[in-house]
C-alpha cells in the first residue's frame, strides 16, 4: 500500500432517481467509475456492468414504476475487492424472475423485439435475485474474478 | 450519444456514437425509418465509435431489420468490437444479422 493511501474494505453508493430513463446513464456511469477504481476487469467495466445495470434500471422505471413521475427508483451499490452488489428497488408489484426469463435465443423468439433484458442480466452477472423489501428489489451480484 | 446519417451510393450509413440504449433507441429508429421512407432499402449501421448496447437497442435493430426486409432490402452491421460481438453471440443475433468487420466490407456486401 502506498504511504498515506486509505485502505478500503467496502465502498457504497446510494442514490434515488425519478422514473425517467434519461437518468439511467448517469447512475450507470457512477457505478462503473466506482468499479474502475477497484480495478474490476475491463470487460466487466465495458460490457457486463453497464448493460446489466441499464437493464435493471430500465425495468424498474418502465415496468416497475411505469414511468410514473411520482415514483422513484433507489439504487444501492456495495463494492469490495471480491464482488459488487447492486440493488435496484422500484415501487412496482414485482415479478417472477424465472417465469419472466424466456429464452430469447430460441428459434421462435429470435425475431422478437423484446424479451432480452432479464436474459442479458443473468448472462452478464454472476447472480441475479429478486425479492420484496418494502418495494420490488432486483439484486445484481458480480464477482470481480 | 448521437447518430449521424450519410449516403454511399444507394446505401444509407448510420454511425452510432456512444451507447445505443433505452433512452435513445427511438431516435435511431426514426433516423432509419426516415431513410426507408425516402426509398432506401440498404442500410448499414456502423458501430466503430459505439459504446455498449442494451436489450432495447438490440430490439430496435431487430425491428428495423424486419421492416427493411419486408421491402426487399436489408440492414447490415459493421465494426462490432469484441464486447458487442459477445453481446450478439449471447443473444444469437449474430445469426440474424450480416455482420462485417469493416465498413468497406459491409458496403461491398450489398
Amino acid at each position: 500500500m502506498i504511504a498515506g493511501e486509505m485502505e478500503r474494505d467496502t465502498e457504497t453508493l446510494d442514490v434515488r432517481i425519478s422514473s425517467d430513463v434519461r437518468h439511467i446513464d448517469m447512475v450507470v456511469a457512477d457505478i462503473v467509475r466506482l468499479a474502475a477504481s477497484w480495478e474490476y476487469q475491463r470487460k466487466h467495466l465495458a460490457l457486463n456492468l453497464p448493460v446489466a445495470l441499464t437493464e435493471a434500471l430500465s425495468n424498474a422505471i418502465l415496468r416497475g414504476n411505469r414511468e410514473d413521475p411520482a415514483k422513484s427508483v433507489r439504487v444501492r451499490a456495495e463494492l469490495t475487492a471480491e464482488r459488487l452488489v447492486v440493488e435496484v428497488s422500484d415501487e412496482g408489484v414485482g415479478f417472477d424472475l424465472a417465469a419472466c426469463t424466456a429464452d430469447p435465443t430460441a428459434a421462435g423468439n429470435i425475431m422478437r423485439e423484446d424479451g432480452r433484458g432479464l436474459f442479458l442480466m443473468q448472462k452478464l452477472m454472476t447472480r441475479v435475485e429478486r425479492f420484496t423489501d418494502g418495494g420490488n428489489v432486483v439484486r445484481l451480484v458480480l464477482h470481480r474474478g | 450519444m448521437s447518430f449521424s446519417v450519410s449516403q454511399h451510393g444507394d446505401v444509407a450509413i448510420i454511425d452510432v456514437e456512444g451507447q445505443l440504449v433505452v433512452s435513445n433507441r427511438q431516435e435511431l429508429k426514426q433516423r432509419v425509418l426516415d431513410e426507408v421512407d425516402k426509398g432506401t432499402t440498404k442500410v448499414l449501421v456502423d458501430f466503430a465509435h459505439a459504446g455498449y448496447i442494451d436489450s432495447s437497442g438490440l430490439g430496435v435493430l431487430v425491428s428495423l431489420a424486419k421492416r427493411i426486409r419486408e421491402t426487399g432490402g436489408d440492414l447490415r452491421l459493421a465494426n462490432l468490437n469484441e464486447d458487442l460481438q459477445t453481446l450478439f453471440e449471447l443473444t444469437k443475433l449474430d445469426t440474424l444479422f450480416q455482420i462485417s468487420e469493416t465498413r468497406d466490407g459491409a458496403l461491398a456486401s450489398f
